[in-house]
């Protein structure tokens, strides 16, 4: 029964790990982009039309993350070429993607999906408990794992990752040392813009296999949140991602338990947890500003 | 080549003006590229989209009902984006003042007086405000990001009202559909009489009149852009940052419940499990494009509507999905978007790179 649980948990964690990872090392390089929703559904659609018209769930997820890559591009353009509103423009994307994937997808809906397969990991896998929960996963869950050690390692002991924190702490003395801001950054919200196409691909090909218009349901933006949550550290990324997927994996097993609860309550649950959560988070002053990157959301536009 | 941004000495006021006009072009063009793609005659297409709908009295009728929740709430969401207060879960006030002004009619149908419609739009504007002052609390008590509180408030909104027609609000003879009881009439918005134009539009338009003069003939008004541009500066002049996050919020929910309700009464007649086919997000699109100015929203809020009606009106002509409508929607905030650039910087192509030079900005 735990067992059980926790695979649930762990599925519905893995969308949001890999979100909230690719939109911490946007914030980081001083980027807000809050069109994560809008790339992500945009991958959940290209990942499972791709995979359906080609049967290959491989080219599937590539074909997503070229997806949310090339919806960052275009927001990059903008805020970064442009200099046009970070916040206004994260919606704008937001907006695109949602009715652009109903658009795509309306040729979809119904049609049965293809599931990642499992990897067995040898050896590891035969391990009592362990093995089922952690090493009977599809790749994208073990790229997810992945992700976290590379975002960690690459942005706290790499020389890259040192210029990517200066950007986004300090764009102007950034600029005077001659690291071009506008390419940093833009390199940055691509890699946003891939894990959010990853992350899409994982709803339509191994959460639920089929296409529902609107069915990342706010995961991109409770991304956003854990981000705050985890105070732009990888590793607190890894924490808020499974505590929320706890808390939206609640619903199916209060409703197997046959608990008097109406589903609309407890579906309401991870919105009411996120707002908690970033409350508690807030209220604590000290917390927050240490880790915020100091030019978040600022424009930045070189005197050449 | 590369592109290089100069900055002018003075935002342009021309621009102001013509960014939207070249946004809405620019979106017209690429929806006919959409069109053309899809194997469509892309100017039939665009004529059936934006044209045709002004030349029925039926479909024109249709635009100005849609225009109107749009305008509304597009009012309120330009006092907090003028303020520098994001409110981006207008969909959730508008739902929650729904619910709040449906009490009435749905709890005590009996009651049926010249009070009930009155007292519906004010239940409405207050449900709107409360659900608008969460995040706005949260704001200015914890510092906690008005962006993603409001926003997480529109999906708890929605669920909430799912679970009243779906449960206690269900109407007790409606056969188990998902839908409360029909309000009565005293609980039903008229037209003006003669007419087939609902009062509501006549109520957002007297709204958006009066706001106009307060934005820019009071205290209130000025009070509101010196915080959205210079927070500093206007504390300074002893406004307090906090309490017009609340006055904005509030304001932009109130608004936003106010066209919940009066889609409810005036259209719908009764609750249902979707009240709303995304007025609450389309209206961000709306303040942008009217320049957070109301009379200029009043027409944005036209425009907008426009893609609902035409958006249907392609699908049942030729067969294009009607998700076309919200493409072109988050199309032309992009443009809007892009172009405002304008407003601030000139643009420069070079073929080589520029000798740094006076007139290039200094950040």
């Amino acid at each position: 029964m735990f067992e059980a649980v926790l695979l649930t948990v762990i599925t519905a964690a893995t969308p949001l790990l890999i979100a909230a990872l690719g939109e911490l090392v946007v914030e980081r390089s001083g980027v807000l982009n809050l069109g994560v929703e809008g790339m992500m559904i945009m991958g959940a659609v290209v990942g499972f039309a791709i995979a359906n018209l080609t049967g290959s769930g491989a080219l599937g997820v590539i074909a997503a993350i070229g997806a949310g890559m090339a919806m960052s591009a275009l927001f990059g353009f903008l805020v970064l070429v442009l200099v046009a509103n970070q916040v206004a423009t994260g919606l704008a994307l937001t907006i695109l993607g949602l009715g652009l994937s109903g658009m795509i997808g309306e040729a979809f809906i119904g049609v049965p999906g293809l599931r990642l397969p499992e990897l067995y990991i040898p050896g590891l896998s035969d391990i009592p408990f362990i093995g089922p929960v952690f090493f009977q996963q599809d790749a994208i869950v073990y790229l997810g794992f992945a992700l976290v050690i590379a975002v960690t390692y690459v942005l706290f002991r790499t020389r890259a990752g040192l210029i990517l924190r200066s950007v986004g702490d300090n764009h102007g003395s950034a600029h005077a040392l001659g690291y071009s801001v506008i390419k940093i950054r833009f390199m940055a919200v691509l890699f946003g813009g891939a894990c959010a196409g990853l992350a899409g691909a994982y709803m339509s090909l191994a959460y639920t296999p089929q296409w529902v218009e609107n069915m990342t349901a706010g995961r991109g933006w409770i991304a956003l949140a854990l981000v705050v949550f985890a105070s732009w550290l990888p590793l607190r990324v890894v924490i808020g991602a499974y505590l929320f997927g706890a808390v939206s994996v609640l619903n199916l097993h209060a409703q197997a338990l046959g608990l008097g609860i109406p589903s609309q309550f407890l579906s309401s649950l991870p919105y009411i947890a996120t707002i908690a959560v970033l409350v508690l988070i807030s209220a604590n002053r000290r917390l927050t500003l240490v880790n915020t990157p100091a030019c978040l959301g600022k424009p930045f536009v070189p005197d050449r | 080549m590369r592109i290089e941004l100069v900055k002018r000495k003075e935002h342009s006021e021309v621009m102001v003006f013509l960014s939207p006009v070249i946004a809405v072009l620019l979106t017209a063009l690429t929806a006919g590229i959409i069109f053309a793609l899809s194997g469509l005659n892309p100017f039939e297409a665009l004529y059936k989209f934006f044209i045709d709908p002004l030349t029925q009295t039926w479909s024109l009728e249709d635009t100005i009902a849609a225009a109107t929740p749009l305008v509304l709430i597009a009012c309120g969401l330009a006092v907090c984006y003028l303020s520098n207060n994001w409110n981006i879960g207008a969909e959730g006030q508008f739902v929650v003042g729904a619910l709040f002004g449906s009490f009435l009619p749905v709890m005590l149908p009996g009651f049926e007086s010249f009070l009930t419609l009155p007292l519906m739009l004010v239940c409405g504007m207050i449900g709107g405000a409360l659900w608008a002052l969460i995040p706005a609390f949260l704001k200015t008590r914890f510092n906690t990001n008005e962006i993603l509180t409001s926003l997480m408030l529109v999906y708890v909104a929605s669920l909430l009202l799912d679970y009243l027609v779906r449960g206690p609000w269900r109407d007790p003879d409606g056969f188990n559909f998902p839908e409360s009881r029909i309000f009565s009439d005293a609980a039903t918005l008229p037209s003006i009489p003669g007419t087939s134009i609902s009062m509501a539009t006549v109520i957002t338009i007297g709204i958006a009149l009066v706001l106009t003069v307060i934005l820019t003939k009071t205290l209130k008004g000025f009070e509101i852009r010196v915080m959205g541009q210079s927070p500093r500066a206007g504390s300074f002049a002893g406004f307090s940052s906090k309490r017009l996050s609340l006055f904005a919020f509030g304001l932009s929910g109130a608004l936003a419940g106010l066209a919940g309700i009066m889609v409810v009464s005036g259209e719908m007649n009764q609750l249902q499990p979707t009240i709303s086919p995304g007025y609450g997000f389309t209206a961000i699109i709306v303040a942008f494009l009217g320049r957070l100015n109301p009379v200029g929203i009043i027409v944005a809020g036209f425009v907008l509507a426009l893609s609902y009606i035409g958006g249907e009106g392609v699908q049942s002509a030729m067969g294009v999905s009607d998700k076309i409508a919200s493409v072109i929607q988050g199309l032309l905030l992009f443009f809007v978007l892009a172009c405002d650039t304008l407003i601030l910087y000139r643009i420069r192509f070079s073929s080589r790179r520029a000798p740094a030079s006076a007139e290039v900005s200094h950040v």
